[in-house]
């Protein structure tokens, strides 16, 4: 185990905003490609919908 | 649409099982079916990868933890190559066999190529400041890399400016065959130019400059990319074959793919 505290954790020896800020975004762009998807499905669903 | 096209019992018939799912009528069902299966890997190994690459790796002995990036790093950078290529191949293959799905596959595959090669870059810049003292330079890697970026955002942009799909397809397949040079740039960049960015992690004619525990936890992660990328993919490449093909009947018997 390398890290003493939950502060510690998140601290990153010092390195914390690089770190964090690297995973963070990454995270982020995976949760709006997903939205993206999501988003993309309902207004193809609304306009088949429409259609049929 | 050519009859072409749509004779599958022939190629059946033939012994070319395999090209049945060259048939958006006959991938769509298949491809939605696989998607749970890539989901599950990917959580898994992207759990597993970080275990090992927070809990258990050490610090690195120059870096201290800002090293840590590299778990997200080196596949994003991984993937964003790899899966350029697959699009140029599925645009080869698209001149080849003129197969619909193939065009397809290309434009399902971009924006989540897009997406790693801002990964690579963003975790890139993230990691140079501590250790390089900066955010950017315009050394191969990171130059070529960028440029990578903008051939993404190109194909897209390109694909989505022609009305015709078809003909949509064509060019795409021909910017991302054109494009496909600059990986091999990428790659060697750091072995042909004098670079700020440090050599391969892993190779495979020697052994990894790395410990063993962050090595499996880069590996995992790799994995985990892998996994993602190609859910992802598939979802992309369904709904695209839902608004292309929703004329079509046998889309409609579907009911629109719900």
């Amino acid at each position: 185990m390398n890290w003493g505290s939950v502060d510690g954790f998140f601290h990153m020896g010092g390195y914390g905003l690089f770190v964090w800020g690297s995973y963070g975004v990454g995270l982020l762009c995976i949760a709006l490609e997903v939205i993206a998807l999501r988003m993309r499905a309902r207004r193809l669903a609304r306009t088949a919908g429409g259609e049929a | 649409m050519s009859t072409k096209e749509l004779d599958f019992g022939e190629h059946a018939a033939r012994g070319e099982w395999w090209l049945r799912y060259a048939a958006p009528q006959a991938f769509f069902p298949l491809a939605g079916r696989l998607i749970p299966y890539f989901v599950v890997l990917a959580v898994v190994f992207a759990a597993c990868g970080l275990y090992l690459g927070f809990f258990v790796a050490p610090t690195d002995f120059q870096q201290g933890e800002a090293y840590r990036i590299i778990f997200l790093h080196v596949p994003a950078a991984w993937m964003s190559m790899f899966l350029y290529v697959v699009m140029a191949l599925w645009g080869a293959l698209g001149f080849v066999l003129n197969t619909r799905l193939s065009g397809m596959m290309a434009s399902a595959i971009a924006p989540t190529g897009a997406l790693f090669t801002f990964i690579a870059l963003w975790t890139g810049a993230l990691w140079g400041k501590p250790t390089w003292g900066t955010w950017w330079v315009w050394d191969a890697r990171l130059t070529s890399e960028l440029i990578l970026l903008f051939l993404y955002v190109g194909f897209i942009a390109l694909k989505a400016s022609i009305d015709d799909p078809r003909r949509a397809d064509r060019a795409g397949a021909v910017l991302a065959l054109v494009g496909v040079v600059n990986v091999p740039i990428i790659y060697f960049s750091v072995q042909w130019w004098n670079t700020l960015h440090q050599g391969a992690s892993v190779s495979l004619t020697r052994s990894p400059s790395m410990a063993t525990t962050m090595l499996w936890g880069m590996l995992l992660m790799a994995l985990a990319a892998w996994m993602y990328a190609i859910a992802v993919c598939l979802a992309r490449v369904r709904l695209i074959i839902r608004e292309r093909e929703r004329e079509m009947a046998w889309m409609r018997e579907l009911g629109g793919g719900e």
